[in-house]
């Protein structure tokens, strides 16, 4: 069992910077997120748009400020599940929560802060009349281990660097690759595209396009796919066939957790401190909806301030905390490290 | 007067006869969510960057719409439920030529 201080669903700038604001007032954080990589979707939808309302930048890369929040909360050594959706979630006796993942990983927190933008990130299926006969036997939407695939012969679909950068990947693992996409044009880095049209002239990698799969063949477990190429049928020997079309948010498990929702969003009380409707669990950045509310990684890290403070005064009710500026007191990690502003020099007045 | 009349068939099936303002820079796909005509978190999942393709919509009218950017194209390139007359509705931006533009949304998925 993963203990910790507060645990937050959600490792997006907001469920990120909550940690760097949890740290000062030395409290710990874990953070779960479906997706295998931190950022939520600045990492995962778009980490080379500049983003330019973030107070201090100009503009900065949505990667790039995914780089800056992971450096800054460092020192306050958070620890991470991920690649894992919060599934459920039981109040204890003693008030304290206990998350549980899909994958069976339990969390203990005496707070619970949900960050979930959007919700968890799920793939996008292709339409294909019995795929989810072949989920698991044949069919994969996430890569978790290469390995999977080694001697295999591999189909991947879909025209963006997700796809691209697997079929480069697996060209080395897999007995054959066919990347299949519905355009002769590629969405992905440039130098990903050279590298497949290098791979396919080296015969490492089977490319047809523009064709898309039509249908799935196989019996428990999959065997062949039809590909359409233009007016052409062409059938396919395959282990496995990876549809790599993004993914699409939604709320997921957190929907039958008993908060309240609103729009595919969950309802706070009030604006002091972003608790739901259960006493102990908070919604903070786009994850949450009140009078006013405004979808911004501005406005989340500000939730996440606030609803620290909140946290602090529910894990110790006797406790007295005044806020404090770092530009005073610093910022002491838990890793030992201390920062702090440079203290004048003082000289005696003759 | 600054607004046009634009009508939206949900993903219900229900047209929607509505009045779209020119002057406040917003596209389509901005529009719909101001009068909640698909649920909040189903539509302009990226924000309007053409990257997610929520805002797909088939355009049913003879209108002069801008061209089709490399991204846009792209993105359709990898949408699902993709017609010859789709577009993403992040990519359309309200003005006086679109008025009385006819659209449907596209199925979510």
């Amino acid at each position: 069992m993963i203990k910790t201080d507060i645990l937050i669903i959600g490792a997006g700038p907001t469920g990120l910077f909550t940690v760097f604001e949890a740290g000062l007032l030395k409290l710990k954080c874990h953070l779960i997120d479906a997706l295998p990589q931190p950022g939520g979707q600045c990492s995962e939808i778009y980490p080379k748009k500049p983003i330019y309302d973030i107070p201090g930048f100009p503009e900065v890369l949505a990667g790039d400020l995914v780089t800056n929040l992971m450096k800054q909360i460092e020192a306050f050594e958070p620890g991470f599940t991920l690649g894992e959706r919060a599934e459920t979630i039981e109040k204890q006796e003693d008030e304290s929560f206990v998350v549980t993942t899909n994958k069976g990983t339990k969390h203990h927190a005496k707070v619970v802060a949900i960050a979930g933008g959007l919700g968890s990130f799920e793939p996008r299926k292709p339409q294909l009349e019995n795929i989810t006969e072949f989920e698991d036997n044949g069919v994969e939407y996430i890569i978790r281990d290469p390995e999977i695939y080694r001697g295999k012969k591999v189909a991947i679909a879909g025209g963006g660097d997700s796809a691209l950068d697997w079929s480069i990947f697996l060209a080395d693992v897999a007995e054959e690759v066919t990347l299949i996409h519905r355009r002769n044009e590629f969405r992905g880095a440039l130098d990903s595209v050279e590298k497949v049209e290098e791979l396919k002239k080296l015969g490492k990698i089977n490319l047809i396009t523009p064709a898309e799969v039509k249908a799935l063949h196989g019996n428990g477990k999959l065997e062949s796919i039809s590909i359409k190429q233009e007016e052409e049928l062409l059938d396919l020997a395959v282990d496995h066939f990876i549809p790599l079309f993004g993914l699409s948010p939604k709320l997921g498990p957190i929907a039958n957790w008993g908060l309240e929702i609103e729009k595919n969003a969950i309802k706070v009380d009030n604006t002091l401190d972003y608790q739901t409707n259960i006493p102990g669990v908070y919604a903070i950045g786009d994850v949450n909806t009140y009078p006013g509310k405004l979808k911004l990684i501005l406005c989340g890290f500000h939730e996440a301030t606030l609803m620290c403070q909140s946290a602090y005064k529910r894990i110790f009710p006797d406790k007295k905390y005044v806020m404090k500026y770092t530009t005073v007191s610093g910022v002491d990690g838990f890793d030992g490290s201390r920062k702090e502003a440079e203290k004048a020099v003082v000289k005696s007045i003759k | 007067m600054s607004d046009i009349t634009i009508k939206i068939k949900d993903r219900e099936g229900e047209v929607h006869e509505i009045q779209a303002p020119t002057d406040m820079a917003m596209n389509l796909m901005e529009v719909v969510r101001s009068y909640e005509l698909a649920p909040e978190g189903t539509i302009g999942v990226c924000g309007g960057m053409a990257m997610c393709a929520s805002c797909q919509c088939y355009v049913l009218s003879d209108h002069p719409l801008p061209e089709m950017s490399y991204d846009e194209d792209l993105m359709l390139a990898e949408a699902f439920n993709v017609q010859d007359n789709s577009r993403l509705g992040c990519q359309i931006q309200m003005t006086f030529d679109l008025d009385g533009l006819e659209v449907e949304l596209a199925p979510e998925v």
